[in-house]
């Protein structure tokens, strides 16, 4: 574990054990829920949640990248600590992801600026530390970019859809990527959140603390905004379409088409009977193979695995996307028609 | 496949096997890899441990397989199912064939075998007998097709070193065996990289979902500074010299651009990836539990045999390739059109008795263009 100071915490709170820190403060849960001068800090714990909820990010009181007042430190740190406890008695999964994002968006603000800080080494260095620590990524400087090896950097940028982070995108030299100190925080983003997101969940949910319940309670009602259900068109994306136009025509539909159209109906609840009769018309169709590779596919024979379909992003660079306005962002075909009431 | 032809193919491979055991090794690592086969008219055997070169010959001989593989992946129990050989890690692997890279010439050796009748005809879309669409297409690839292979294993290369920083020595390039080439790259940072990342690669590779501001076309108020230099390095460099021409015409080009606007600017992106990305297979890339042809193997689909190229340039792949016997034998060729193999022209055979070598009668067969007479 890194060696932190005060300011550090209060940027990088998930990177302190709770616990001790409490107890080093001296302090333990159930003040918290009594005494009148630190009720108010669950309060604004409470607000930490409620902000994240919105999707903005926490604005503390920490004065850009000065420490404010001595106190102002404590407080900010026990704010995210009290979240945690907050979120965990509640037990609303929605609310954390919210908040572990929000939170992972807040540090990146930090790291990108201690990154870029040029007055202060230190600053610098732990920045690289800390990316280097939780995600083994390990960062370079070259005059005013940031360089990652290409294999590093396709680890975090697959998560992307953006196109801009596609590698083609990025300037790439001698097996490594050149990033802004923005772009390289922003890289690991997801993985930031996931991280604090881990943490969280890992954390061990305490019992009900006297003085704790108004705000859990309020914490339940805020997650009922998160509930969402869906209604599907029930039309098939454009790729599919395509895929059974071709089929239709006796054309040839290679091997990764067939294994797109038949995953994807698979998925979408047909049965092996029902989907093979469609591949009837291709050039070298074979029952006894069709049926063979079908019940592969949906784990019915062979090792049991149950093969899914393909993401947008993989059907792209196989040539299999016919993409239409409809498609909206979708990451899988899967995906296609659905909206969100 | 009938099976006196059949018969005739097992022999053949088994003779060419038997006297080339030099050409056939199993590869590094061994005993981490997977090893599979097919056999003639026969599914595919896979998930198969083999220890060294003596048991891989053994297998050669008892089975006489039409193909053989071997997986590019480590695995620390390559002979278990798939789910439980716990991959470790995966040369990256490439594959050029003729066949993707829209050649003019390919319609001239194509043909076109009717899967209804068995009618065999020039390149078409419908059977010239009995009009069924059910065609199944063989090409007999020509010089064209392997020196245009070839330019893309060169820029393929010229990436690889470039932009990822390979070491020359850790690529080694093969024939197919048939109209292409595998690449193998060795001890690269991506040899634990997973399927997903290969993708990305592979679109940096063929230049694909290139943006126009990546390239200095912005939407809102262009900027002529942020086109690239004739002489920067990476795609912005390639772009450039294919799309500027030369050094001089860069101001005008750049102006001629800005005028034409960004969504036009888009198709030349479009344009320049067709022309100068490389055209790889993206699914073999992808693959990161894929089987392999076997170097020193025989390809079933032409009875060639896939091999390392130390020289390029130098390559002859309908020669160089070529290991089967030139003993004589009678065969009934229907193949319309002309090949060559070993130097020696072949075709073309109007459906009639002839006498070849047995290398020039393997090929034909395994393209289901002769039968044994």
């Amino acid at each position: 574990m890194l060696a932190l100071g005060q300011d550090e915490i209060a940027k990088y709170p998930f990177l302190a054990d709770a616990g001790q820190y409490l107890k080093d403060k001296g302090f333990t849960l159930d003040q918290f829920g009594r005494d009148p001068d630190l009720k108010d800090l669950i309060t604004k714990a409470y607000e930490r949640i409620q902000v994240a909820a919105d999707g903005k990010i926490y604005k503390s009181d920490l004065v850009g990248d000065q420490v404010s007042r001595e106190a102002a430190l404590p407080r900010e740190v026990f704010s995210f600590l009290l979240a945690i406890v907050l979120l965990k008695l509640s037990g609303m999964h929605t609310l954390i992801k919210r908040f572990a994002l929000a939170e992972a968006r807040r540090a990146e603000k930090y790291l990108e600026k201690d990154l870029a800080n040029i007055s202060d080494e230190s600053k610098k260095q732990l920045a690289i530390r800390v990316i280097d620590d939780l995600f083994s990524v390990q960062i370079e400087k070259i005059d005013d970019y940031f360089v990652i090896p290409v294999s590093d950097y396709l680890k975090h940028s697959i998560n992307f859809h953006e196109r801009e982070w596609k590698l083609i995108n990025r300037h790439v030299e001698n097996g490594q990527v050149f990033l802004t100190p923005h772009e390289t925080v922003r890289l690991i983003r997801k993985e930031l959140g996931t991280y604090i997101n881990s943490k969280i969940v890992n954390a061990k949910t305490p019992t009900m603390i006297p003085g704790f319940e108004d705000h859990v309670n309020k914490l339940v009602m805020l997650s009922k905004k998160f509930s969402t259900f869906t209604v599907t068109t029930g039309e098939y994306p454009p790729c599919i379409k395509h895929a059974i136009d071709v089929l239709e025509k006796g054309e040839n539909l290679p091997h990764s088409g067939r294994f797109m159209l038949a995953t994807f109906l698979l998925s979408k609840g047909q049965s092996v009977q029902q989907i093979a009769p469609l591949f009837k018309n291709a050039p070298d169709y074979n029952e006894r193979v069709t049926l063979y590779q079908l019940n592969h596919l949906a784990g019915t024979s062979g090792s049991g695995t149950q093969y899914s379909c393909p993401s947008c992003e993989k059907l792209k660079t196989q040539s299999l996307c016919f993409a239409t306005s409809e498609c909206d962002g979708i990451i899988t075909p899967l995906q296609f028609g659905k909206k969100r009431k | 496949m009938k099976e006196t032809d059949t018969k005739f193919l097992e022999s053949a491979f088994k003779k060419y096997y038997f006297e080339h055991f030099d050409l056939i090794h199993v590869p590094q690592r061994t005993s981490e890899r997977e090893f599979g086969y097919q056999k003639f008219n026969s599914g595919m055997t896979r998930h198969i441990s083999v220890k060294d070169d003596k048991e891989l010959h053994l297998l050669l001989m008892q089975n006489v397989p039409s193909d053989v593989y071997c997986s590019n992946a480590y695995y620390s129990f390559p002979n278990l199912p798939m789910n439980e050989k716990d991959w470790k890690e995966a040369d990256l692997i490439f594959d050029i064939d003729a066949k993707d890279l829209n050649l003019s010439c390919r319609s001239n050796h194509t043909i076109s075998i009717c899967n209804e009748c068995n009618q065999i005809s020039k390149n078409s879309d419908q059977c010239s007998k009995c009009n069924s669409t059910k065609l199944e297409k063989k090409s007999l690839p020509c010089k064209n097709c392997i020196d245009a292979s070839k330019t893309e294993v060169l820029k393929l290369s010229e990436i690889l070193i470039n932009d990822f920083s390979i070491n020359k020595n850790d690529i080694q390039i093969f024939f197919s065996g048939n109209e292409g080439f595998h690449i193998y790259v060795y001890d690269s940072q991506f040899q634990q990289s997973g399927s997903r990342e290969r993708s990305e690669l592979v679109d940096y590779i063929m230049f694909n979902g290139a943006i126009p501001e990546k390239f200095g076309m912005k939407k809102f108020k262009p900027n002529r500074n942020s086109f690239p230099d004739f002489n920067e390095s990476g795609w912005r460099g390639r772009f450039s010299k294919y799309v500027y021409g030369s050094k001089s015409k860069r101001s005008k080009i750049i102006s001629e651009l800005l005028v034409n606007g960004y969504s036009s600017f888009q198709k030349t992106l479009d344009d320049v990836s067709e022309k100068i990305g490389t055209k790889i297979d993206p699914n073999v890339t992808m693959d990161i539990h894929r089987i392999f042809r076997l170097p020193g193997s025989i390809n079933s689909k032409s009875g060639l045999t896939k091999i390392l190229c130390q020289d390029l340039e130098k390559f002859d792949a309908y020669s160089d390739s070529c290991f089967i016997s030139e003993e004589s034998v009678e065969i009934v060729a229907n193949c319309p059109i002309e090949f060559k193999l070993k130097n020696k022209k072949f075709g073309p055979f109007n459906n009639e008795k002839v006498s070849v070598p047995t290398f020039a009668a393997v090929y034909m067969i395994c393209k289901k263009l002769a039968t044994i007479a």
